[in-house]
């Protein structure tokens, strides 16, 4: 697992969202209020809406085209919605915010 | 922590729903145990009537299925009766002798049917109509005997009635009354549903008593013989002559009863250890034997169960509907009238319509409507929210017409509409989809259809058709609250008005604060609450309380607005929809540069830039050196003009002048939704006065000012409010009014809404006729608005805020 440093936790805002340019497509970094990090695909299941652009609550973000719930951890849609989006690993060292991804080399 | 006991006595649609709305609160507090009599999971006794007729099933009906129990943890125990509360040592006792211990206990007995001290009551055959033993009792007898005799001509009785005769017995209904259905009809209406029911084929005999019943020689009963000394063949009896609430149970126990037991505004009885909710309470001297009222006191005896203890009941407004297909009556409120009240009818027996409203005091107090009752809903919110209803009366009668006339092909009555047709536009919702979502799931809001089916969850406009469709699916259980009396949201029991109430009284400036004021459940609120109380705060305490940009929606926080594919549109402000050339220029130039996709004159006269990518905004917004248009936001929009007296050989007024003097003094304006304004120099109103939040018409001798008008999912025509002299009284009396809008409406509520919903009247008392409110209300906006700068500026100057555009690459960021 290659742990890539993406920038200080304070550059993203508290309940704010950063987008990283991932190897197939960006990928969202959310904060939440108690200063957890998610990662996600930056598309919604549903029509493919940029979720880092969403209003974030609790461990949720609610996307900004069509509001569906999708819950940062696991990246699946809430009932009655049914979907999933792809997540990847990331956590915060020494006020780092790090994500994992397969190969450096993808990330062309 | 231990947990405490909670047990409930009865598992019926009252006491799992409180079961339900108390999970939601305190999921942990409780040990839960259910004590139920039928050996079945909780299941919706309204839809007991739909399958006798055959269009449902026992399956379709059950609203919490063992799993449900299960999965939270509750004890279930199904046919298991409870014979005895021990309150001195807090347990029930049940018939097979098991013990429960409480520290809490709801009783959620409901009631039982009144069977008629008559002789031969007790004979096989004979049964009252309440449970799914009692239904297939019905089902299976119809399939074996020929002769049926429901007693009691009531919802109930007719409803059986109904299903028997379509499993093909022959039915007669005895009643007492001298029209049936007497407490939801008036006797004409009653008439009407008498003759379509003998249409069917049902038999009628009223104003008469059922004397005694006899048997067959085995005991199962065969004859009834009325008060007249007549007699009729009659296999099976239902007794149907009303209900009484079960309170024996309670009563033997040494619980205050009278006709129920009774309760408290917080639901509890005369032991404070006990709750009592649904049919077997006695609430001020009411025990509602309809859905709707139990479910609200299901909330409120949640709410004291999770120890919050602030919600009170304070009784229902109700309203009911027969569930016999085919055949559509309405009621609710005060339909006989009484002394001071006037009736207003439309009778035509040969069409089979009939409707009734009755009007006390210039608010509309009941309705009763026999074969179309379209309308129902929108009635009855009328009635619940006590409408001045003095300006629309000549109206009234023909109702909320022309209701959602955008997107499904200018429906309006759902009953009309067959199952394939497309009932929400936005999301290609039928209204089959919606029935089954409505009865697979015991839907019974307008929220909860939002949420499993997509329709009126868009733009909304199908959301009076949803309603419709809700009614006619489960009748009177239907959820039809308006949004003053709602909750704002999942995360705590307070209403709109509530909120802005307290936001104010205490002087709350900051979102944790107010949450925590307020008692928020959630700790960061949701996408629904967070923008609403943000509105309120800094509409409320401009200057005081600080913007917070996470607690708003994307477009307000990207100034532009999102597309379906994620780029931005951008659209720059023309004041009064006047342009130069030099700011066409760069128009162009910016297109050419940032290869813009496509460049739209929009309806609000000016210039759309559509497919900015995100990052591209600041470096768009700085070459084109004009500011917001703001079209993005809940907030003034545009002010759209016609040429006026400068240039038409028409005009009598300056328009365009008097636009862009209006939009630049309410630049930056936020306000509960988006406000439209227009000027037009003369009443052939070009620039479309009539459908704008604020309408302007000049005329010759000064102008007129339309508010409330809309011209979006529904056409609205503005009202005229005022008309004066000169451009400055245009000024202070629009900004009054919208200052007015901006303190007392709720968050995304149009002005037309708001005016629909404190009237005409209210506004024009504070801004026309009390001369300091109005300059108060416009010293407000103003002081307000001084806060307010060109937000693209602040994005262009803030690096800060610039970061919230920019992507970060991967290629820069190295392998830790």
């Amino acid at each position: 697992m290659n742990w890539l440093d993406i920038c200080a936790l304070e550059e993203i805002n508290v309940l704010g969202a950063r987008i990283v340019a991932g190897p197939k497509g960006d990928i969202a970094i959310f904060r939440t209020a108690g200063d957890e990090v998610f990662a996600l695909d930056d598309r919604c299941p549903h029509k493919g809406g940029p979720l880092s652009q969403g209003l974030i609550y609790g461990k949720r973000v609610a996307c900004p085209l069509h509001n569906w719930q999708i819950d940062l951890a696991s990246g699946e849609a809430l009932e009655p919605d049914v979907g999933c989006t792809h997540k990847y690993p990331v956590k915060i060292e020494d006020g780092r915010v790090l994500l994992a991804l397969k190969s450096l080399k993808d990330c062309a | 922590m231990e947990k405490l006991k909670l047990v409930m006595i009865g598992n019926g649609m009252a006491g799992v729903r409180t079961l339900e709305e108390l999970l939601k609160l305190a999921p942990d507090l409780y040990e839960i145990t259910v004590f139920g009599a039928e050996p079945h999971p909780n299941y919706n006794r309204i839809l007991l009537s739909p399958v006798l007729a055959g269009e449902q099933t026992f399956e379709e009906i059950i609203l919490n299925d063992l799993d449900w129990y299960r999965d939270n943890g509750i004890d279930l125990r199904i046919g298991c009766k409870v014979v005895d509360i021990d309150r001195q040592n807090r347990r029930v006792i049940a018939e097979d002798g098991s013990v429960a211990e409480y520290d809490r206990l709801l009783v959620a007995t409901g009631s039982t049917p009144f069977i008629l001290p008559i002789p031969g009551k007790d004979l096989q055959g004979v049964i009252g109509y309440r449970d799914i033993a009692d239904t297939e009792t019905m089902m299976e007898t119809a399939r074996t005997h020929r002769h049926a005799l429901v007693i009691g001509g009531g919802l109930l009785g007719l409803e059986a009635a109904n299903g028997l005769k379509l499993r093909g017995m022959e039915v007669t209904v005895v009643h007492l009354g001298d029209w049936l259905l007497e407490r939801q009809l008036d006797k004409t209406a009653g008439k009407l549903l008498q003759s379509a029911l003998e249409a069917r084929g049902i038999q009628f005999r009223l104003n008469t008593n059922t004397a005694a019943l006899f048997d067959d020689g085995e005991g199962r009963v065969a004859t009834a013989r009325f008060s007249d000394g007549e007699e009729i063949s009659a296999d099976l009896v239902v007794m149907a002559a009303g209900i009484r609430p079960n309170a024996e149970l309670a009563e033997r126990a040494g619980l205050a009863c009278n006709r129920g037991i009774q309760v408290d505004d917080c639901l509890q009885t005369s032991d404070p250890a006990i709750y009592a909710v649904g049919e077997c309470a006695n609430h001020r001297g009411i025990a509602y034997g309809l859905v709707a009222p139990l479910f609200e006191q299901a909330r409120v005896c949640a709410d004291h169960l999770a120890r919050l203890g602030n919600a009170r009941y304070e009784g229902s407004v109700t309203s009911t509907k027969l569930k016999v297909t085919g055949i559509d009556l309405f009621s609710a409120g005060d339909f006989m009238g009484t002394e001071g009240t006037e009736t207003i009818t439309l009778s035509d027996p040969i069409g089979g319509v009939y409707k009734k409203l009755v009007v006390k005091d210039d608010v509309l107090v009941g309705a009763c409507l026999y074969g179309d009752t379209a309308d129902g809903g929108w009635y009855f919110r009328q009635i619940r929210e006590s409408h001045n209803v003095a300006e629309i009366r000549d109206l009234l009668m023909f109702g909320e017409n022309a209701l959602g006339d955008a997107g499904h092909q200018g429906q309006d009555k759902a009953m009309a509409m067959s199952d394939e047709m497309e009932v929400c536009g936005c999301n290609g919702v039928c209204k089959g989809t919606i029935v089954k979502a409505i009865r697979e799931n015991g839907l019974l809001s307008v929220d909860e259809v939002k949420k499993h089916t997509k329709a009126a969850s868009s733009c909304g406009s199908c959301a009076g058709l949803v309603e419709q469709i809700l009614i006619n699916t489960v009748g009177g259980a239907a959820d039809v609250k308006p949004k003053s009396e709602k909750p704002v949201c999942g995360c705590t029991d307070l209403n709109h008005g509530q909120v802005r109430q307290a936001i104010r009284a205490q002087h709350l400036t900051s979102l944790g604060q107010a949450m925590q004021a307020m008692e928020w459940r959630t700790p960061d609120g949701c996408a629904t609450c967070r923008p609403a109380l943000n509105y309120y705060l800094i509409s409320t305490w401009p200057g005081e309380a600080k913007d917070d940009p996470q607690s708003r929606l994307i477009n307000e926080r990207a100034h532009a607005n999102i597309q379906k594919d994620g780029t931005y549109s951008v659209v720059p402000r023309m004041w009064g929809g006047v342009t130069n050339p030099s700011e066409l220029r760069r128009i162009a130039d910016v297109a050419d540069k940032y290869q813009i996709p496509m460049v739209k004159v929009t309806g609000g006269q000016r210039i759309d830039l559509l497919g900015v990518k995100k990052e591209d905004l600041p470096g768009v917004w700085k070459d084109l050196d004009m500011p917001s248009g703001h079209a993005y936001g809940k907030s003034i929009r545009t002010v759209k003009t016609c040429v006026g007296s400068e240039f038409c050989r028409f005009g009598t007024q300056n328009s365009t002048q008097m636009g862009i003097d209006l939009e630049h003094a309410l630049f930056g304006m936020w306000s509960p939704h988006k406000v439209k304004l227009a000027v037009s120099g003369c009443p052939r109103n070009c620039a479309e006065s009539g459908i704008k939040d604020v309408g302007i018409i000049g005329v010759d001798s000064g102008w007129e000012l339309y508010i409330g008008g809309n011209g979006g999912i529904k056409t609205e025509a503005g009202e005229f409010f005022v008309k004066v002299r000169s451009a400055e009284e245009v000024m202070e009396y629009s900004l009054a009014f919208l200052q007015l809008y901006r303190e007392e409406a709720f968050y995304l509520e149009r002005t037309v809404h708001y005016m629909h919903r404190v009237g005409l009247e209210h506004i024009k008392q504070v801004v026309l006729e009390d001369e300091a409110r109005r300059k108060e209300l416009h010293q407000r906006l103003l002081f307000a608005l001084s806060f307010e700068q060109d937000p693209w500026q602040q994005q262009i100057e803030t690096p800060a805020l610039k970061k919230e555009f920019e992507r970060i690459p991967v290629r820069e960021v190295e392998t830790a």
